[in-house]
């Protein structure tokens, strides 16, 4: 018994499918309690109603950087054990990944607007999400553009490695490019630097609520590329016969 | 190694078009600039490091799936895979290669178009040498690019997608050296930076390179 067993296609559908409508479940729950929980808290003293965005926002760019690092040890997993699954899995990350990153940018901007009184600001953070996303984007097409699934598999994974690496120091030389406009970390230890316990509750959450939903996202995705893989093999034998 | 230079430096100056293509291309954007800008000195002496930095990145760009997609069309890509050298050495010198045909000339040839562009006199130094520092990480990872996309029918536009978010961090760096250098300032911190950036790439590329091109012949 060990946790390589899930890289059985056939263990994985099983189990997957047995756990998927609770992950379903947990992520509508959380999500929806979440968000109206968020909806219904007070106006902020200095930022009036726009601080209901954070509960988007704050979420969403967390998994956008988490769901890049879940590609990286996937794609390491690839090309150290040859699971397919992992690849698969990594394959089905990325476009929600990619969204993500989109819902961040998005929302940073209508929070931006009010608040900064600009859309757009060229700041270390803004700018390391776009880069982000250009990330996932040239990722997204380099799975689309190879035709052999196993050389698409190891050209991606090589391609998440140097990009983790690259990525990790546009982030840095952004921050010594120019001083930001964005505030600090939203979930600071830091006594003084707290949110206040109104907005804490329902960010957490909102953010439990989004890791389901990229956990459900993810094993459905994951489990329409198995399946694809099979009709794939199917039809490869029909012919052959 | 060495004979693998020199096989692609002679096959770059004989071929055409290798060699004037990017100072071209570069000399192009120096133009059209001005144009899109305004031909006012003070904007564009401002401006002036950042184009000449990101010109000198899609000069580089332009050139890139040159660097194996021929040796792959007619074979002696496989060659190059089990010839005694490593891979990792056919690399290294392809894009050592690469790097004098298409970023050299562009080295020598910036303070040039800096002239066209206004760029201050003090900003000449630190453009030479955050060219000169810069531009082998940009080759480096331009052969990381061509490696993966080298199988690839079209290639060229994805090569692009993928390469670019890739020179982010060497771009900064040098449009930074050269803008402090030209407002006066001491620039040597960004210059430590993007040599850092080269060393890095020279280091670890030659491995992730050769890995794709391994993939890609299999």
């Amino acid at each position: 018994m060990s946790i390589w067993e899930y890289a059985n296609p056939v263990k994985f559908m099983k189990t997957s499918g047995r756990v998927l409508p609770w992950v379903v479940g947990g992520a509508a729950l959380f999500t929806v309690t979440g968000l109206i929980w968020g909806f219904l808290t007070p106006p902020d003293y200095r930022q009036g109603a726009s601080v209901k965005i954070m509960f988007l926002h704050v979420p969403a760019a967390m998994m956008a950087i988490n769901i890049w690092l879940m590609m990286l040890v996937a794609s390491l997993i690839w090309i150290i054990r040859r699971h397919h699954v992992s690849a698969l899995a990594a394959k089905a990350a990325a476009p929600i990944g990619a969204v993500m990153t989109v819902i961040a940018l998005v929302t940073g901007a209508a929070w931006g607007q009010p608040t900064w009184g600009t859309w757009w600001e060229w700041d270390p953070r803004l700018t390391s999400f776009l880069v982000l996303f250009l990330f996932y984007v040239g990722y997204i097409a380099l799975w689309e553009a190879v035709e052999n699934p196993d050389s698409a598999a190891d050209l991606t994974g090589v391609l998440c490695l140097v990009g983790s690496v690259f990525a990790l120091l546009s982030r840095y030389a952004a921050m010594f490019w120019n001083q930001g406009l964005h505030q600090g970390a939203s979930l600071s230890v830091a006594p003084g630097e707290r949110m206040s316990e109104i907005y804490r509750y329902p960010l957490y959450l909102c953010m439990i609520g989004f890791f389901l939903l990229f956990l459900a996202l993810l094993l459905i995705r994951t489990r329409t590329e198995i399946r694809i893989r099979r009709t794939a093999a199917l039809q490869a034998r029909e012919t052959r016969l | 190694m060495i004979a693998l230079l020199m096989r692609d430096l002679t096959l770059a100056t004989r071929a055409g078009g290798g060699f004037g293509l990017g100072l071209g291309f570069f000399l192009i954007l120096c133009t059209l600039v001005p144009f899109g800008v305004g031909p006012e000195g003070e904007t564009l002496s401002r401006i002036a490091p950042g184009i000449l930095w990101v010109g000198a990145l899609l000069a580089c760009l332009l050139s890139l799936d040159r660097i194996f997609a021929l040796d792959y069309e007619d074979g002696s890509l496989d060659l190059l895979a089990t010839a005694p050298i490593p891979l990792e050495g056919a690399v290294l010198a392809k894009a050592a290669a690469h790097w004098i045909t298409s970023a050299l000339p562009l080295v020598v040839a910036a303070p040039l178009f800096g002239l066209l562009l206004q760029l201050p006199r003090q900003a000449v130094i630190p453009l030479l040498l955050s060219l000169l520092i810069g531009t082998p990480a940009l080759s480096m990872l331009g052969a990381f690019g061509a490696a993966l996309t080298v199988g690839l029918r079209r290639g060229g536009l994805l090569l692009s997608l993928l390469v670019l978010p890739l020179y982010v961090p060497t771009l900064i760096f040098g449009a930074e050296a050269t803008r402090r250098g030209a407002s006066g300032m001491e620039f040597t911190t960004p210059l430590i930076f993007l040599a850092a950036i080269t060393l890095l790439t020279l280091a670890l590329i030659p491995f992730a390179a050769a890995a794709a091109l391994r993939i890609n012949l299999r």
